[in-house]
């Protein structure tokens, strides 16, 4: 079996799977698997996270088409402007990323397919594992399905940014998600230029020893 | 003999005896050190207050004292820079100790921190002076003393990681037992604080401390009237004089009100975690009771209230 094959057998089985493979097998879903399909995935209220993401809810997923209105401001294009109408292809992104469109998307997240994490029906909305739609500002339930150590420790504080209070007693706090640091299509944390470096006494006799050092040599 | 002794004895023409000679450059000597002596005084007047030569220790004074010292500082630094702080007392919290904890597993030593703290705490801007070093370390290695602090490229580094170092708050300060005049103590929720108005610059404190997290201010500290941080604290980032001893206090003006510190607001990594170390559902007891946590210097028992971990 060629390696092509394969990949499509794969996925073709998840998706199956995925949509309790009433397509194929004419069988009647039955009524939890419905709604499991239909109705988005919300997170319930005890389990989410600690404090609500700070990003406005509601916004719809665009991709960049580079150009500028005369505000100045970067004109995007909604997904479902084109993804409404074509044929989606389940292959994108597991030997390259979409050339229309897509340009300048560098994609290099453990080599999924682009429908493993968007909804192949519904473009406004993520994708969990097992086929639920997601909104894209709760996308941290997205990662969390296969980062589960940053999840437990994302829940527990100690991983991502925030801002705010540290007693909640007293205000509000406000914290990164996941897409705020990571990009999600290669979310390995980027090289960082370091701001400044102390210029004091220590600082300098450092440099002058390090000097010292490599005259020596 | 006698004869001798008289001819010793008499005063030559025109001249002066040598008792008269060693009175008179006693006299001089006498004045010149006592001129040296009272310098102090006569340099203090053309820049200090009657009242800010006689205030007493910050624990002696009154609360109607202390708010007139404050009152006379934040007066001052509207005359020095035309810039209207306001300067307030933040006392502890009952049943708050602070705890930090920093992860080096995610720490990439991008400096944000220290640039955090120098804008914050209105530091020496020459200088670029900060309450954090972060130390590019070896990995495999604590040794501090081959951290660098004057990387510059790109970072992490492959081979490298990052530590910043600040005050580690420690329950038994060796910079606090060492300084003669008392200038320096730790307070109930954990900070060791610095009353720069009783500090004489000895700098004991900076050589007690191992983990070099004490700053002294060579010069008057500079910062542009615009660049002003007015929300200060009088153990905290109020305008520092010349010639005194400063240092971190987990940003005391915002973590007594509740708030966050500087750096940990300015890190993008995440990689610090701070909170209350006598609440059992703070994020802070998380980490110590779920991460492999560890202290700078154990051995050296300055019981430290930072900690720092790796993720696995």
């Amino acid at each position: 079996m060629t390696p092509r094959a394969a990949t499509t057998l794969i996925i073709l089985g998840f998706t199956l799977t995925a949509t309790g493979g009433q397509w194929l097998l004419g069988a009647r879903p039955t009524n939890t698997e419905a709604t499991s399909a239909e109705k988005p995935f919300r997170t319930p209220a005890a389990t989410r996270s600690v404090v609500p993401p700070h990003r406005p809810e509601g916004t719809r997923p665009s991709v960049a088409t580079g150009l500028v209105n005369h505000h100045g401001e970067a004109v995007g294009v909604a997904c479902m402007t084109c993804h409404t109408t074509r044929e989606p292809n389940r292959e994108n992104g597991l030997n390259a990323v979409p050339r229309e469109f897509h340009q300048g998307l560098v994609y290099a997240h453990a080599g999924q397919s682009c429908l493993s994490c968007h909804h192949a029906e519904d473009y406004d909305s993520l994708r969990l594992a097992d086929g639920r739609k997601l909104a894209f500002d709760e996308a941290q339930n997205l990662c969390a399905q296969c980062h589960g150590p940053q999840t437990r420790d994302y829940l527990n504080g100690s991983h991502g940014g925030m801002k705010g209070y540290w007693d909640k007693t007293k205000g509000e706090r406000t914290r990164n998600t996941c897409t705020d640091c990571h990009d999600p299509h290669a979310p390995a944390y980027p090289a960082w230029t370091p701001v400044f470096p102390p210029r004091d006494a220590a600082a300098r006799q450092q440099a002058e020893r390090e000097a010292r050092h490599q005259d020596n040599h | 003999m006698i004869e001798t002794s008289e001819q010793t004895n008499a005063p030559e023409a025109g001249g002066m005896d040598r008792r008269t000679a060693l009175k008179v450059l006693g006299a001089t000597l006498g004045a010149a050190a006592f001129s040296q002596a009272i310098a102090p005084l006569t340099e203090w007047a053309e820049n200090m207050s009657l009242d800010e030569y006689l205030q007493k220790h910050y624990r002696e004074l009154s609360p109607v004292d202390l708010a007139m010292v404050m009152a006379r500082m934040e007066k001052q630094t509207k005359e020095q820079t035309g810039v209207d702080v306001h300067i307030q007392d933040y006392r502890p919290q009952p049943g708050v100790k602070f705890g930090y904890a920093l992860n080096l597993s995610v720490c990439v030593g991008c400096r944000r921190c220290a640039k955090a703290c120098h804008i914050e705490n209105n530091h020496d801007r020459p200088s670029g002076n900060s309450y954090i070093r972060v130390l590019e370390m070896e990995k495999g290695s604590l040794d501090l003393a081959k951290g660098r602090v004057n990387y510059d490229h790109p970072v992490p580094h492959p081979d490298k990681f990052y530590m910043p170092v600040q005050c580690q708050q420690c329950d038994k300060p060796p910079c606090v037992s060492v300084c003669p005049v008392e200038a320096t103590w730790k307070e109930s929720d954990g900070i060791v604080v610095v009353d720069y108005n009783w500090c004489i610059g000895c700098r004991y404190c900076e050589a007690a401390c191992p983990y070099h997290a004490r700053r002294f201010n060579w010069t008057k500290p500079q910062v542009p009237a615009a660049e002003i941080n007015p929300d200060q604290g009088y153990l905290s980032n109020r305008l520092r004089p010349q010639g005194v001893m400063e240092k971190c206090t987990f940003c005391l003006h915002r973590s007594r009100q509740g708030k966050l510190p500087a750096c940990l607001e300015a890190c993008p990594t995440g990689a610090r975690v701070f909170g209350n170390l006598l609440d059992p559902e703070s994020e802070i007891r998380w980490v110590l009771k779920n991460k492999r946590v560890f202290v700078l210097k154990e051995d050296v028992g300055t019981q430290p209230s930072f900690f720092y971990f790796f993720d696995e």
